[in-house]
């Protein structure tokens, strides 16, 4: 028995936006409970009162002045979009029924 | 006269440009007609920047020649794994999604080895988004191991590891997230250092775990991997997690000897899962300290076991989030045929991501979801937190710990490419050094009797990237034999 269900995995492909086909969907299946069951190792690990270790490095606060600096430039900012319009990054339409955007 | 200056150092070449012995323009015409020669057979270039790397070199003459002091780097050919940000060229993280992107600005290091007056050659293969460890995952090409074509370079900079064990460049930067820099390294029989976690800006590196990745050099000898930390190392004002610390001369930590120095063995690390010509090189390399005056002492990381899942939830959640911003809104990939906003996202990033991205983007989402999120990456951020605890124990016993860089030598194409698990185990040594934050290093220390190279690590406490190249160095300098060069050359 997997770890994981197909009903699962279709379920998190949805969050992360993937659409996946049949093939795939069964493989993934299969590895990732491959993969999660192997992670229940850590079961094994009595980890009560242990503090998680949320940063890698202890520092805190990392400020610096608020100058103004020299910003992307548009035309830099808009070079690799896959469509703009020379102001704007195109997408397509979010709200049915309206015109322009 | 003609010499082989692509088998030169870094260092050699500097020094040789620096004082006028040769200019920085035949350095790279002798490197440019190298890579001609064996690049075919090797693949690690995945972009050639013949034009910028001329010119890069022209400028360097010019300065020379108007009396002006040159940088440490002068002349020094350097090839860049595809997924430092560079305006020249494009930056494609071997992937179809970034295929055509062109970053408008350089990445921190790379803008740093320009102005010590390196010269680029171009971009090297790598593990699509650095996530493999053979570079078979790139969705550009397949490099070769130069010690045997029929064996993968190690990942994910195995173009770094390859380029730089075949003499198609002096120095090459990888990144390492889990022993990405170290363990192609060690199966190329080249030197690969990962610094503490800090120590190198990440700024222009394009993120795939956030709280583990960080650069280094690839390199034939440990001085010139010191020489390019000099370079390479210091506080950032574009990336907050770089450390506010002193950057010591590392290229002047190389001297003195190993009398009195502790050395530590972890039992963990020489189990039945290290394959025999590693353990027996690694054993004999230790003997050379041994031998030299450096004590030996056992120690204990106990929660070894626990690395690699620790460390495959961690990373795995962290490039969902970080991968997340592929939408084909603003740079990458769009699918033509996507017709609403959902679509665009769900098709584009369906259609660009290679199965091992999106395997992982599956179970870093997983793992992070509602209901698994304590489970899993909680659970691990705290057996992480052990982890680190485990090396400051032993540090407490010893000076700098030894062990193997990876558990076999390289294998074959496709020997480990159908078993995600199976790969990930590849990663056994080399993954809990990101996790505690710690420099790590792989030096060459023989070849199993097929030939292939054999790495040792060696690994310090955080920030003592000084002692860990001191260390590494005397190895090389007293190991009491040649590493020789792939039969390639």
């Amino acid at each position: 028995m997997s770890k994981i269900s197909e009903k699962d995995v279709s379920y998190v492909a949805a969050l992360a936006q993937l659409r996946l086909d049949d093939a795939a969907q069964e493989r993934l299946v299969r590895e990732m409970g491959d993969i999660l069951a192997y992670m229940d190792k850590l079961n094994s690990l009595n980890t009560d009162g242990v503090e998680p270790m949320m940063h890698a490095l202890e520092m805190t606060n990392v400020l610096r002045d608020d100058k103004t600096g020299a910003p992307l430039s548009h035309e830099d900012a808009l070079m690799n979009a896959p469509v703009d319009n020379g102001d704007y990054f195109i997408v397509p339409k979010i709200l049915e029924g309206e015109e322009g955007g | 006269m003609t010499m082989d200056w692509y088998w030169k150092s870094a260092s050699e070449i500097s020094a040789a440009v620096r004082s006028g012995v040769v200019s920085a323009s035949d350095i790279t015409e002798a490197q440019l007609r190298r890579i001609d020669e064996v690049d075919g057979r090797i693949d690690a270039y995945t972009q050639r920047w013949d034009d910028t790397a001329r010119a890069m070199a022209a400028k360097v003459d010019k300065k020379a020649s108007r009396g002006e002091a040159l940088g440490p780097l002068a002349g020094v050919p350097v090839g860049l794994k595809e997924l430092l940000c560079t305006r020249v060229g494009k930056t494609t993280c071997a992937s179809k999604m970034l295929e055509h992107f062109r970053s408008p600005y350089d990445a921190t290091v790379v803008k740093r080895l320009e102005a010590a007056d390196a010269v680029f050659l171009g971009k090297v293969n790598m593990d699509e988004f650095a996530m493999g460890s053979s570079t078979e995952n790139s969705a550009i090409k397949v490099t070769r191991n130069p010690w045997n074509l029929k064996c993968v370079p190690g990942g994910s900079s195995g173009g770094s590891a390859a380029a730089v064990s075949a003499g198609e460049c002096a120095i090459s930067l990888g990144s390492d997230t889990g022993g990405s820099i170290r363990q192609p390294a060690c199966l190329c029989g080249c030197v690969g250092i990962k610094p503490t976690y800090g120590r190198v800006s990440r700024y222009g590196l394009v993120a795939f775990a956030s709280s583990l990745d960080q650069i280094g050099p690839l390199t034939r000898t440990v001085e010139d991997a010191a020489l390019t930390l000099n370079v390479i190392c210091g506080r950032d004002e574009m990336d907050a997690t770089s450390a506010d610390l002193p950057v010591p001369d590392f290229t002047g930590a190389l001297t003195g000897d190993v009398r009195g120095l502790r050395i530590g063995l972890p039992k963990e690390y020489f189990t039945e899962a290290l394959s025999e010509p590693m353990r027996e090189r690694i054993e004999q390399a230790v003997d050379a300290y041994r031998a030299n005056g450096a004590e030996i002492v056992e120690v204990s990381l106990p929660c070894s076991e626990y690395a690699i899942a620790v460390y495959y939830i961690i990373c795995t959640a962290e490039a969902s989030a970080n991968l997340a911003r592929f939408d084909g809104v603003r740079y990458g990939f769009r699918h033509p045929e996507a017709k609403t906003m959902q679509d665009m996202y769900v098709m584009s990033k369906s259609a660009a991501f290679g199965p091992e991205v999106r395997r992982r983007i599956m179970l870093g989402t997983y793992v992070l979801s509602s209901g698994y999120y304590d489970a899993y990456y909680l659970k691990a951020q705290k057996v992480r937190a052990l982890i680190k605890k485990d090396f400051d124990a032993a540090f407490e016993k010893c000076d700098v710990i030894a062990g193997p860089t990876s558990p076999t030598a390289s294998f074959e194409f496709g020997a480990k490419s159908d078993n995600p698990l199976e790969m990930y185990l590849s990663d056994i040594y080399t993954i809990s050094v990101n996790l505690a934050t710690l420099p790590g290093i792989s030096i060459p220390c023989g070849l199993t009797d097929a030939g292939l190279p054999v790495g040792m690590q060696l690994m310090a406490r955080p920030f003592e990237e000084e002692l860990l190249l001191k260390t590494a160095h005397f190895y090389e300098q007293n190991r009491g034999f040649d590493m020789g060069r792939p039969p390639i050359a």
